[in-house]
């Protein structure tokens, strides 16, 4: 492995604890093994009990599992955090201003600052949403950043998830679980509270309901029970104290969407769909939709119904649009980003594909359209045959490629099957963007539990950790 | 609400009231099976039993014979078989998990349980302890899934279509189980229910309808045939008969009343004030056999009436 020296979240160079950890370091050292062992066996247990578990796509039809949960904090200082989440507000502003711009003026295309053909080829620009107005002029409602920390603990933005984010619940679901197992540790940390959290998100998509509805309805729109993230959908509904709706539960009439009910037709005014643009709408996208609502893009054109996120975010989220994000910041807002971005290689450009080829060994490289973490090449982690044989995916079709330096990602000590050792994980701060942008203090901590694996995808045998943002 | 949720909400308690009941009905008629006088009679007992369930194809398709066995692998186990304890469980595990945002956590929690461990147990545990443990673990699931309702459900309209469902399923259900019993012994004079043969079947199935001590209680006297079926019929004040049972269906129907349900209403009430007037006397002149099954004509054409007025349309 090329890269060796890791920024530890718990524990400095010199071995020392770091500040904002050392309550926690005190209560672990403290407490029994046997007491942790038998609240972790709690946990499995309860998280079992709840059903917090999401499919496996790939496997036996109906397959469920559990996202291993690991009760050792990822801690964030609440000083990081200001910063963390200003750079945040700041690159969700410039995206959302971004697809505002794209499907209207254009200005930022015609002022060369990126190459056209990057956005209007793109698969994930949605002609039918030119010159559509969106209540607010907000796209991206909910935006899920993922973020890690490398080198010396810097952050880095790796992608911006603006088309349906999950692994909020898990992020509610965790602290819940974190509370009910060590009180005591809340009564010794000031953690900042996450759990208003469907609080803010109803607040949102009732502020982007379209113009003159006093009392919006708002349903959340799941594919279904099999779903991977059916948990999450119900969970959302439920805290929100809103429908939970299927496509086949919904239709349109005079460009107006109603939900069918006991007492009759209802109607509906904001969507929060959890599911892909493609599958929307069979008149408008994939006619072979089953989940879909015949009508709703018309619909939504017409500024009768609002969709969250809106349709055609994907044009913003994209890898081979990513190493442009700190353009737009400057563009729009005249600003310069606070987040760093990392160096990105586009291997659809012969002169990066001859870069990646010449040292995959060193890179990570990831499918343009591609998303949890399947598909993708981690160099280092990655035996020769493994890495030969994507030299042959990436030599047939480059375009569907870009790469970019492994990150060291930061690491924090997370329980293992032979006591405790360093795993590496990035977070999933959301924000939420209607009349004003809110955000809840930290996010989904996701650690990768395999040695050295840096992927923290749960489909790819992630787990997840309580994030605490903590005042001094 | 939303006619899907209704739906999977009328489901979900249909289908734990039919795994709850057909343990009852398999309890009765194993015990009955025990019996020394019908050490020859077991089989036709079961195949009896598997006829006014409706899955008697079902079984000969796989089964040869009508082993005490046999029958009742198929009835807990068998994963084909759609009356299935564990189909039933699994069934009302699916419709909770479709709304589990409408349930209160507890309430998906228990169902949830219950599902992991039916799919857990195998035919070895269930003969080891017996397989009057297991019909009591059900009817036990059962109870705590109607109290944990009861008891966190918001009382408007999901709790009404829950009960709805619990009612419906009971009232053909219990029908079911009186079928099953007169389909052995026609009701003949008192006498006969003397005899201690006819002690032990009557007391078997009051027990599976858990009205033992409820007979005790209101009649103070010998078991005979006729109040067995007064007090599984027409007792209003009896939890599991079909006048009570219509009694909830009925006054669940009127609260979530929509514009097309009227007619829907008119049949469960006609039907409802038939058991409430109606006297024991006069069906055993009708015809026993005849009057459960016209019964349990007019709970199907109920259920799909409330299919259509408020649900997903099941019986086109």
């Amino acid at each position: 492995m090329a890269i060796t020296k890791f920024f530890n979240e718990m524990t400095a160079d010199d071995g020392s604890v770091r500040a904002h950890y050392a309550g926690y370091a005190a209560w672990l050292n403290d407490t029994p093994a046997d007491r942790i062992e038998r609240k972790r066996a709690e946990a499995d247990a309860l998280f079992h009990r709840y059903g917090i578990t999401f499919a496996v796509y790939g496997e036996e039809s109906g397959t469920e599992r559990l996202i291993p949960f690991d009760i050792i904090p990822r801690i964030i200082p609440a000083k990081e955090w200001k910063s963390l989440e200003a750079g945040l507000r700041q690159r969700v502003k410039a995206l959302n201003t971004f697809i505002h711009d794209i499907y209207h003026d254009q200005e930022i295309l015609k002022a060369g600052r990126i190459p056209a053909d990057q956005v209007l080829k793109n698969a994930q620009y949605r002609p039918e949403m030119q010159g559509v107005n969106v209540p607010c002029d907000i796209y991206a409602h909910i935006a899920g950043v993922d973020v890690v920390r490398a080198g010396a603990g810097e952050f880095y933005v790796l992608e911006d998830n603006l088309r349906v984010p999950s692994g909020v619940s898990y992020m509610l679901e965790d602290r819940r679980m974190m509370m009910r197992l060590f009180p005591e540790l809340f009564a010794r940390h000031r953690v900042a509270p996450v759990e208003h959290y469907p609080d803010m998100l109803l607040h949102t998509l009732r502020s982007v309901a379209p113009v003159g509805v006093a009392d919006p309805t708002v349903v959340v729109m799941t594919p279904g029970a099999y779903n991977s993230a059916y948990f999450e959908h119900a969970f959302l509904a439920q805290q929100m104290g809103v429908e939970l709706v299927e496509g086949q539960d919904l239709f349109v009439e005079d460009d107006q969407v109603f939900m069918r009910t006991t007492q009759g037709p209802r109607r509906v005014d904001v969507i929060y769909r959890r599911v892909d643009d493609d599958f929307l709408d069979p008149q408008a996208f994939r006619k072979d939709s089953m989940i879909g609502v015949p009508g709703l893009l018309k619909a939504y054109r017409a500024g009768r119904v609002t969709l969250s996120n809106a349709i055609g975010t994907g044009v913003a989220d994209d890898k081979s649009i990513y190493p442009y994000v700190p353009e737009m910041i400057r563009f729009y807002l005249g600003e310069e980003p606070i987040l760093n971005n990392v160096p990105t290689y586009m291997c659809r450009k012969p002169e990066d594909l001859a870069y990646t080829l010449a040292h995959l060994p060193e890179l990570v490289v990831k499918e343009v359209h591609g998303a949890g973490g399947y598909g993708m090449l981690v160099g280092p982690a990655s035996t020769k045959e493994q890495i030969e044989s994507f030299r042959k995916h990436l030599e047939a079709n480059p375009e569907k490629y870009i790469s970019q330096p492994t990150l060291a990602l930061s690491n924090c000590p997370t329980f293992v099957e032979n006591g405790i050792a360093p795993r590496h994980l990035d977070l999933r701060p959301f924000v939420l963007s209607g009349t004003e942008i809110q955000m809840v203090p930290g996010g989904l901590t996701r650690v990768a539990l395999r040695e050295g694996s840096l992927v923290v995808n749960s489909s790819q045998g992630g787990g997840t950790k309580d994030t605490w943002v903590l005042e001094a | 609400m939303l006619s899907r949720t209704a739906d999977h909400l009328f489901w979900m308690a249909r289908y734990m009231e039919r795994a709850e009941n057909t343990a009852r009905i398999l309890d009765v008629t194993y015990r009955l099976s025990l019996l020394p006088q019908n050490g020859e009679d077991v089989e036709p007992m079961w195949a009896g039993m598997l006829k006014i369930m409706e899955l008697q194809d079902t079984f000969l398709a796989k089964h040869p014979r009508h082993t005490t066995e046999a029958v009742l692998e198929f009835m807990i186990f068998d994963k084909d078989n759609p009356g299935s304890i564990y189909r039933c469980l699994r069934a009302t595990r699916e419709n909770a998990h479709a709304v589990r945002g409408t349930l209160t956590s507890e309430l998906w929690e228990t169902s949830n349980e219950t599902w992991l461990k039916i799919r857990d147990l195998t035919p070895a545990k269930l003969w080891e302890n017996g397989p009057g443990a297991f019909f009591e673990w059900v009817k036990y699931r059962s109870h705590l899934s109607r109290g944990v309702t009861i008891g966190t459900m918001l009382q408007d309209e999901s709790l009404r279509f829950i009960r709805l469902g619990t009612f419906l399923e009971r009232a053909d259900n219990t029908a079911r189980i009186l079928e099953v019993k007169y389909l052995n012994l026609l009701p003949g004079s008192d006498e006969d229910a003397t005899q201690a043969n006819d002690y032990y079947q009557w007391s078997a199935l009051l027990q599976s309808v858990s009205a033992f001590e409820v007979y005790r209680k209101v009649y103070r006297d010998q078991i005979t045939p006729l109040r067995v079926a007064e007090l599984l019929i027409l007792r209003a004040d009896m939890p599991r008969s079909l006048a009570r049972s219509m009694k909830e269906v009925y006054s669940n129907l009127t609260r979530v009343s929509n514009a097309r349900s009227a007619e829907t209403e008119r049949l469960a009430g006609e039907l409802e004030s038939h058991l409430r007037f109606g006297r024991i006397e006069r069906i055993f002149e009708v015809g026993f056999r005849n009057y459960l099954e016209d019964f349990r004509d007019r709970i199907f054409d109920l259920g799909c009436r409330i299919s259509d007025d408020f649900l997903i349309p099941a019986c086109a």
